[in-house]
């Protein structure tokens, strides 16, 4: 059976040109860059050209791009080395209710070590409140850690206008721009950030790579103490095939941004409206325009998330769901939860992301097999039952939970 | 992650549906928690001629809800009784850990619907009673994902 892959802001398919690339690193120049040999000499000439492609990308300088291992090492690596560098004098972190774990579990620990943890709540659109940043920033924030777009419903923030707020109270500013570098445009200076973070999985470089930016004259800890590696804040030996990945897929992110975007976006706008106009009693999760090129979240009432993917998969198509049996955990997705979602519309979440090798035929062909599967799973439910008979929702006592 | 059994009876779920003249019916779980089951039984002479199910929950809650019905059709109530989660699991080929609550539901909806049909009927005799409760069991007990 043929497959549709449509879970592109989980991870990515790694372009050919990349991997390529990549091969380069592996085979022929294998050098460590730090030698000063031959081998040596010219590995690290590739990847102070792959530092200063990438950093060109982000309207950044090579010095303020520090490779790290992932999106998740980046977020602790900006809040933990702040607070460790600065938390004796501040002591109040701010971010809002929809962040990645990365940063929400980063700041849990934080908070067991003294630190005030903030989280600004987000608009049923998921569109973060700066009235309630501006109400809670001051004297004693450290850091303001707000993403530049979410993973799960692609909401994009207003992060121009939160860096100038942090900016006016000369507080730092980091935000986790994982899903949007790559799919939309990101300007380290026209934002005004203090740090950002990106990871290469999700631009269609491979797993394992990512980077912090810091902006020029802005120390926080070191993140590995060892070597001269990173400017010595992130020791140990660079990761060259990795590198020279994400400056190829990033670069070509950036060069097609303008075509890809308009087409993913054009898919994405008309597999929303088929399936608002297919399937009844569904609701778009996130912002309807202020929204990731390739990200479609709704939530079908009466159902199940992961019923819903079990009959997605074994139909051929892979997406996600918020829903708690996906999660790992007894609630749903805190995302869906800070939109002001019930949890049982929570739980009846699916998230299809587009990525960059999705054809609009493939894509929109979920649409009559998703239809089945609600329905499907619709006349097995009690609540549909009811609900279609005008009773109210059976609601049971759960002993598990209660 | 699921047996192939799981599979097939979430795929093909047995007993999906109600009956109208059902003489026992139980509903335990609820939306916010993420599964709900309804549990209806037909029973004549001591015996569940039939049982039906409606199901809002992941693949196991649908596949255990199915397996429960599955195994107490044709039996007595004192057989339906002594249905346990474990039973439901094993007949499932085993389930993971973290859906191990959903077998417990089920036996809970078999378990919720025969208390139904008795209250109907007169009440619980009372050398039955330690079979209901488990619907009394709460959280501290029985954590989701707990492993039984």
């Amino acid at each position: 059976m043929t497959r549709v892959y449509l879970d592109n802001a989980a991870t990515t398919k790694v372009r050919a040109e990349v991997v390529e690339e990549m091969n380069k690193a592996f085979t022929i120049e294998y050098g460590n860059p730090s030698s000063i040999y031959e081998e040596g000499e010219s590995a690290k000439a590739l990847m102070i050209d792959a530092r200063e492609r990438i950093a060109k990308c982000l309207n950044a300088s090579a010095n303020e791009i520090f490779f790290t291992s992932c999106g998740s090492e980046s977020d602790n690596w900006a809040i933990k080395g702040a607070a460790l560098r600065y938390g004796d004098k501040k002591k109040k972190i701010i971010i809002s209710a929809i962040e990645h774990h990365a940063i929400l579990h980063t700041c849990d620990a934080l908070a067991k070590q003294g630190f005030e943890i903030v989280k600004l709540p987000v608009d049923e659109y998921g569109v973060v409140s700066l009235d309630e940043l501006k109400k809670n920033i001051d004297d004693n924030t450290l850091i303001v850690s707000i993403m530049y777009a979410n993973n799960e419903i692609g909401t994009i923030q207003p992060v121009k206008e939160i860096a100038n707020i942090c900016k006016e109270h000369k507080v730092l500013f980091h935000t986790d721009a994982v899903q949007a570098c790559g799919s939309v445009p990101v300007d380290v200076k026209d934002i005004g950030c203090d740090m950002l973070s990106l990871s290469g999985h999700k631009l269609n470089a491979p797993k394992g790579i990512g980077l912090l930016y810091i902006r020029k004259g802005l120390v926080i800890n070191n993140l590995i103490d060892g070597g001269q590696q990173e400017r010595g804040k992130r020791a140990g030996t660079e990761n060259l095939p990795y590198i020279l990945g994400l400056a190829k897929a990033l670069e070509l992110a950036c060069q097609e941004m303008e075509e890809t975007s308009a087409r993913i976006s054009d898919i994405r706008d008309t597999l929303i409206a088929e399936i608002e106009k297919e399937i009844p009693y569904c609701r778009l999760n996130g912002h309807r325009t202020q929204r990731l090129p390739g990200n479609v979240n709704f939530s079908f009432e009466f159902i199940e998330g992961e019923s819903m993917l079990l009959f997605l998969n074994i139909k051929g198509f892979a997406c996600s769901s918020g829903s708690a049996c996906t999660s790992g955990s007894l609630d749903p997705s805190h995302v869906l939860l800070a939109i002001g979602l019930p949890h049982e519309i929570a739980h009846g979440s699916l998230r299809m992301s587009i990525g960059k090798f999705n054809t609009k035929e493939e894509v929109l062909s979920i649409v009559p097999v998703l239809k089945g599967i609600v329905q499907r799973l619709r006349d097995m439910s009690p609540l549909y039952e009811d609900f279609m008979n005008g009773r109210d929702f059976v609601q049971g006592k759960c002993a598990l939970c209660d | 992650m699921y047996s192939a059994k799981v599979m097939d009876h979430f795929e093909n779920p047995r007993n999906v549906g109600e009956i109208p003249d059902a003489n026992g019916v139980g509903v335990v779980g609820n939306a916010k928690c993420g599964d709900i089951m309804k549990m209806y039984l037909k029973i004549e002479n001591d015996v569940i001629t039939d049982c039906k199910f409606k199901t809002f929950g992941c693949g196991s809650a649908i596949a255990t809800s199915s397996m429960a019905t599955e195994l107490i059709i044709g039996k007595t109530i004192k057989e339906a009784m002594a249905l346990t989660n474990k039973a439901v699991a094993e007949a499932l080929d085993g389930l993971p850990p973290i859906k191990m609550h959903c077998s417990l539901l089920a036996e809970q909806a078999v378990k919720a619907a025969l208390k139904d049909y008795y209250d109907k009927n007169g009440g619980i005799p009372e050398e039955y009673n330690d079979y209901f409760n488990v619907l009394d069991e709460d959280a501290d007990e029985h954590e989701h994902g707990e492993e039984e």
